[in-house]
């Protein structure tokens, strides 16, 4: 169970604001969420737990990336090159 | 230093070509802001991270120098946190799993002995972007992002808090970066290609971690101030508090910082795009080339080098390399002279070492073995050879630098016996520092020719037998 505090603490390392008003359906959807993955954990580990694939690596050999204007056009702001962001220090 | 505590966790950019999960190149020095990015280093929805090979074999070399344990498999896991340097809002690092774990580093210990410092473990992870404040990071309203480093393949290197005193820590890093140039897999001339934080406590009391070192000796200072900070508090009875500072680098101190993000906070889990990495077979597979402790002792012996020079000459391979190459048939003369003369000539000028020809300073080498130039000679000839594009004979003839002949000398201290009266009477009255101003007036004739040692012994012998006996 996870109680309000909690889910405040989350928001806050997610950026989040989340309205005080808000937060009685936020903590009760909260929780919905982690019965739904108690569910999933009764399926046991079969399958999941035998992760049987491994990781096949690639070559070190560089390929073009992408022209500026297309990753900017993406950023909300920028500036000189770079992408705007709010200060967070 | 008694009673001082600490562990280091070091980060390195290794040199590969491309990032670590797409094929961006990571050779953006000269060029602008995210033009080295793509969406797998953008963390653009639907994209997916492919293991770079060649990053995964450098860590290893860099386990296994480290006489670490490398598991069979390992596990990329994403750490959570929100940051505009992170694009995806996680870090794929390793966490439970990692590449390697245990080892140790040998370093020469404050008492002088070799030293183990024990490591916990070495893992991979992907550099953050970088974050540029304009006008200063204090009064700056907003962060600019270049994203080229995102995705830059690193290490992390975590010691045990083995370390006694910020010199240690310095010797730890300076060993390291060698080994990691021996190993051929660092750039160090990248900037910010090596950044380290510190735990450091004094025993019985709490611990303090510093982030944001990203130079080595950064981290000597940064220590420093920090214990002093510490035991300060101490003495005045203040407890020291369990938290996370940054060092200041323009200031050379550490300053709170403000957010308090605890490990579990990270919220790690395995990470769901890449299955397990094996790499035991990889890691046995490796041979190692001779790393600088094995070269240092393979100086000692081979050259018979004092073991300062043979330290200071394996440094790097760059320097290991170019003093072989000049060592000729009097390795002690070429060591004293790479070692004492060139090093500082060369950091003065801030230019490597892999710009000077070997050949040329081999000549130079020869000149002063052959005694045909002065040490005081040798110096001004390095200087101008290292300056301009001249053949170290052609500067000895051009300035006439060859070591004068007896009587070209001789002539010079009767000259300047006679021209200064004054200063031959203070030395013949008893004042024997007198003997210097001569000697000084000789090479200025002979344009520092003469042997220093042997003038000071013929000029005594010419001022003995011609003046009048007092
Ligand atoms: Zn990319």
């Amino acid at each position: 169970m996870v109680d309000e505090g909690e889910v405040r603490r989350i928001a806050g390392l997610a950026d989040i604001q989340i309205p005080e008003d808000e937060m009685p359906a936020f903590t009760v959807q909260f929780n919905r969420i982690l019965d739904y993955f108690e569910v999933l954990d009764t399926l046991g580990e079969a399958g999941a737990g035998e992760r049987a694939l491994h990781t096949v690596m690639r070559d070190d050999e560089p390929r073009p990336s992408l022209a500026r204007e297309a990753v900017l056009a993406n950023a909300p702001a920028d500036e000189d090159g770079f992408i705007k962001a709010p200060r967070v220090m | 230093m008694s009673g001082v505590v600490i562990g280091l966790e070091i980060h390195c950019q290794l040199d590969t070509r491309t990032k670590l999960f797409c094929p961006c190149s990571t050779d953006y020095r000269d060029d602008g802001p995210n033009t080295h990015v793509c969406p797998v280093c953008l963390g653009l929805p639907g994209t997916m991270p492919a293991v770079n090979r060649t990053a995964v074999e450098y860590a290893l070399r860099v386990a296994k120098a480290f006489h670490c344990e490398v598991p069979v498999e390992c596990e990329f896991s994403r750490k959570n946190y929100f940051y505009p340097d992170l694009p995806k809002g996680y870090q794929i690092t390793q966490y439970d799993r990692p590449l390697a774990l245990g080892g140790y580093i040998e370093i020469e210990g404050d008492g002088g002995l070799e030293k183990r410092v024990r490591l916990t473990r070495i893992h991979i992870e992907e550099d953050p972007g970088r974050l540029v404040h304009k006008g200063g990071g204090d009064r700056a309203r907003y962060s600019l992002v270049d994203y080229n480093r995102s995705g830059v393949p690193l290490i992390e290197i975590v010691t045990d808090p083995d370390l006694s005193s910020p010199k240690e820590a310095r010797r730890l890093i300076e060993h390291l970066r060698a080994t990691l140039e021996y190993l051929d897999v660092y750039d160090p001339e990248k900037e910010g290609s090596l950044r380290v934080d510190a735990n450091v406590s004094i025993a019985g009391h709490e611990r303090v971690e510093i982030k944001n070192i990203s130079s080595y000796r950064g981290v000597e200072k940064a220590l420093t101030f920090e214990i002093t900070r510490q035991r300060s508090l101490i003495r005045r009875g203040v407890a020291v508090e369990r938290e996370t500072r940054h060092f200041v680098e323009e200031r050379g101190t550490t300053r709170a910082s403000r957010t308090k993000v605890e490990e579990h906070d990270y919220r790690y889990f395995p990470e769901p795009d890449l299955p397990p990495l094996r790499v035991a077979d990889r890691a046995a597979a490796i041979e190692l080339p001779e790393l600088p402790a094995a070269r240092r002792e393979r100086f000692r012996v081979q050259y018979g080098l004092s073991p300062n020079h043979a330290r200071t000459l394996t440094g790097n391979p760059g320097l290991a390399e170019f003093f072989e190459t000049v060592a000729g048939d009097d390795p002690v003369l070429a060591a004293t002279w790479v070692a004492d003369t060139l090093l500082g000539e060369l950091n003065y000028r801030g230019r490597p070492v892999g710009s000077v020809g070997p050949a040329r300073f081999s000549a130079l080498l020869a000149l002063l073995k052959s005694g045909r130039i002065t040490d005081r000679s040798g110096v001004e000839v390095l200087r101008i050879v290292l300056d301009g594009d001249e053949h170290p004979d052609a500067v000895v003839e051009r300035l006439g630098l060859a070591v004068t002949g007896d009587d070209t000398v001789s002539a010079a201290i009767a000259e300047v016996i006679a021209e200064f009266p004054q200063a031959v009477a203070d030395y013949r009255a008893g004042r024997g520092n007198a003997i210097n101003y001569l000697a000084g007036q000789v090479m200025k004739k002979t344009r520092g020719q003469a042997d220093p040692r042997e003038l000071g012994r013929r000029l005594a012998d010419a001022l003995a037998e011609d003046g009048p006996c007092t």
